[in-house]
């Protein structure tokens, strides 16, 4: 699969969250996003989710046959889409069942990410750090080319960011692509690096040229 | 798809049995409501059994408002609508099962459960069986039309009291079509059958509308 | 032509241009005949040998429910264009509609009400058009209480525009479930209003007045619309000063070498 980002510029509330962004990603190719918090990279991620409509550019895949850009990727953010009531076992088939493309069992997944003693434990009764594991273990439940990844390493000790480098290795040696939005490295070997920077607005411009400016964001 | 709506029914359902939440509380707040009118009308069984209808149709409409504003919110709040949105099915597909599980647990049992409750209100066994048909075929339509509240306003918290102002007005035809059917089996001047054709109607109608306009609703809602 | 003459005039800048210069001919004219319009109706036409004196109550009460359904009907009409062409300019106009559109329905309720006492003997009968007036408000306080819940102006027209188009949907149904709920309940001896029995004497105010009162339904929109883009202005103006202010803030460290940037935000 090939993902392409062209010009890309989002709005949230009128507020300009940044603008121009492009860039290309190609099979077994990742992407570390950075920059200071707010600086948009979670937003640069939903907009990719399908979740949130750029106002302008364009986002595009390309090699994946029929499907669009949502059914071909997973996402796994600050809110790691679980049920608290149900179990490990019952989330995963539960994102297996809904998204389709089954690759491990359930079990393999959670034994994968060390976490196999916690297939029938409700998630409620986990820590954040297994909480994350469970979600983590969802892209391995089904087979998509592109991971989102929204601080993956976030609550996670250094033996499972381990574990995590050496999925996404293994994810990019079979073809697949990775976008990693993160403050710390994420042990991604020759991943590229887009720093998204807050935008500085032209200092000078008269209040009427600021006026005309706001007309064309009501336009 | 049809694994998609499976997996989608059989979750919320296992959920509701787990978290005990809104199926058995929305019963409860029915039964209440039920009890609450003969507080306030006086106890005459004669004038009970004759507005017997009209309450528990009352009852259930509010009682259909339980819970509602949870059923896209909790969803949207851990994470799992972007799961759902990344979904191969249509987000209709995910809005129709999710919307048919909450009547499930909910508009089903307040059906089941009124012929018990219309003893309250001395209800004979035809307006019972003719209530608790009504509500089998209105219900739905409550249900649905709710769930265009519960999209609109599931990234809103708090938003239960503005779900109820917004959706309530819109409830009036099935509420008027329920109670017309339900009076008319017990005696009146029109027949059964036509005003529990019409709820068998909005039903259909709140279906496709309220499916299209929550899945709408949820498209982007960010 | 047509069609660039209709972009011409709903950009915003356009807009905010030409409804300044049109806005006061507006006014002005539907001073005018609002004034002709309550002359005839309360000096030239004749009281009704029946109602005497009350039915000139008709004059306001038939335009303002003329004006709640149709400021509906535009609401709807903008929805689709917010949906369809996400047209910023139809999300104004519905914004702008829907306070307007609910206090024509109120004052349609209220001289309902004003008039039934004598007709009626009370305030409030549940008669099928005062019930479906009724509804239409209740849906009105629904929409504005959505807008008012939602701070970022794009997600609640999208919000409001599903919201009016469900409502849309509904209000015949409405409208025929109530009339249906009406006759079940109640022989149908209620007083009937306008309806083209009427007399012509009375025709003629009649007619006037919704002319009148479309006039000024269309100028307070406008107006409404003017106030709702300056504001939004107001607010997008606010936002970039505090993100020029925030510049100034300290930035990021250098980039680490070996990482390749691959572009930059603005």
């Amino acid at each position: 699969m090939r993902l392409s980002v062209t010009n890309l510029a989002v709005r949230r509330s009128g507020r300009r969250i940044f603008a121009g962004l492009s860039f290309a990603l190609g099979p077994g190719e990742a992407l570390m996003v950075t920059g200071r918090n707010g600086a948009g990279k979670s937003t640069l991620l939903a907009v990719l989710a399908g979740r949130l409509k750029p106002d302008a550019g364009e986002v595009r895949v390309a090699e994946v046959g029929e499907a669009s850009l949502p059914e071909c990727l997973h996402v796994v953010g600050h809110r790691d889409g679980l049920k608290s009531a149900l179990t490990a076992e019952e989330n995963l088939a539960f994102a297996r069942d809904l998204l389709g493309a089954p690759a491990l069992a359930p079990a393999e997944a959670l034994a994968e990410m060390g976490l196999a003693h916690a297939l029938r434990l409700p998630v409620a009764y986990l820590s954040a750090g297994q909480r994350r594991r469970v979600a983590l273990a969802r892209l391995l439940v089904c087979r998509r080319p592109l991971w989102l990844l929204d601080e993956p390493t976030a609550a996670l000790d250094t033996a499972s960011q381990a574990v995590l480098a050496h999925l996404m290795a293994r994810h990019r040696a079979g073809g697949g692509l990775v976008v990693a939005a993160t403050h710390q490295g994420l042990g991604l070997a020759d991943a590229r690096e887009l720093r998204i920077e807050r935008p500085v607005p032209p200092a000078a411009g008269g209040p009427g040229d600021a006026a005309w400016d706001a007309a064309e964001t009501v336009a | 798809m049809i694994s998609a709506f499976r997996a989608l029914v059989a979750r919320d359902l296992t959920l509701a049995a787990r978290v005990g939440g809104s199926g058995a509380l929305s019963l409860v707040f029915f039964l209440m409501i039920v009890a609450l009118v003969p507080f306030a009308l006086g106890p005459d069984l004669n004038l009970l059994s004759r507005i017997g209808p009209a309450i528990l149709w009352l009852a259930a409409v509010l009682a259909t408002l339980i819970g509602l504003d949870r059923l896209f919110q909790a969803d949207e709040e851990d994470g799992s609508l972007d799961l759902m949105t990344g979904a191969p099915a249509p987000l209709e597909v995910v809005v129709l099962a999710k919307v048919a599980a909450h009547w499930l647990t909910t508009g089903l049992p307040l059906a089941l459960a009124s012929p018990l409750f219309g003893l309250l209100v001395a209800l004979d066994g035809t307006a019972m069986a003719a209530t608790a048909l009504t509500l089998l075929v209105g219900t739905p339509a409550l249900t649905f039309v709710g769930a265009v509240g519960a999209a609109l306003t599931a990234s809103i918290r708090r938003g239960g009291l503005i779900l109820a102002v917004l959706v309530l007005p819109l409830m009036i035809p099935t509420l008027i079509f329920g109670v017309s059917a339900a009076q008319s089996a017990i005696g009146g001047t029109v027949p059964f059958a036509t005003p529990l054709t019409i709820l068998a109607a909005l039903s259909l109608i709140a279906a496709v509308v309220g499916t299209l306009a929550a899945a709408a609703a949820l498209r982007w809602s960010e | 032509m047509t069609a660039s003459l209709w972009t011409r005039l709903s950009n915003p800048g356009h807009f905010l241009r030409w409804s300044g210069a049109a806005g006061p001919w507006l006014a002005g004219l539907s001073a005018l005949t609002l004034g002709l319009g309550l002359y005839l109706s309360w000096f030239v036409a004749p009281p009704d040998y029946q109602q005497g004196e009350t039915v000139r109550i008709m004059f306001i009460h038939v335009p303002a429910a003329w004006l709640g359904v149709f400021f509906y009907g535009s609401m709807t009409l903008s929805a689709i264009g917010t949906l369809v062409w996400r047209h910023p300019l139809a999300d104004v106009a519905q914004r702008a509609a829907a306070p307007i559109g609910a206090a024509f329905t109120l004052v349609c309720l209220v001289t309902g009400s004003l008039w039934g006492k004598p007709m009626w003997g009370t305030y409030w009968v549940w008669d099928a058009r005062l019930t479906s007036m009724l509804v239409l408000l209740l849906i009105y306080c629904g929409i504005i209480a959505l807008w008012r819940t939602m701070e970022d102006p794009n997600r609640a027209a999208r919000a409001v525009a599903i919201l009016t188009l469900v409502g849309a949907v509904n209000l015949p149904i409405i409208k025929f479930s109530v009339n249906w709920w009406s006759t079940l309940h109640q022989p149908a001896s209620i007083l009937r209003m306008g309806g083209p029995t009427i007399d012509p004497s009375m025709l003629y105010p009649l007619l006037t007045m919704i002319l009148a009162a479309t006039i000024l339904g269309v100028t307070l929109h406008l107006y409404a619309m003017r106030t709702e883009i300056l504001r939004r202005r107001v607010r997008t103006l606010t936002i970039r000063e505090a993100e020029r202010l925030d510049a100034g803030a300290p930035t990021l460290v250098p980039a680490p070498a070996g990482a390749a940037p691959l572009g930059q935000a603005l």
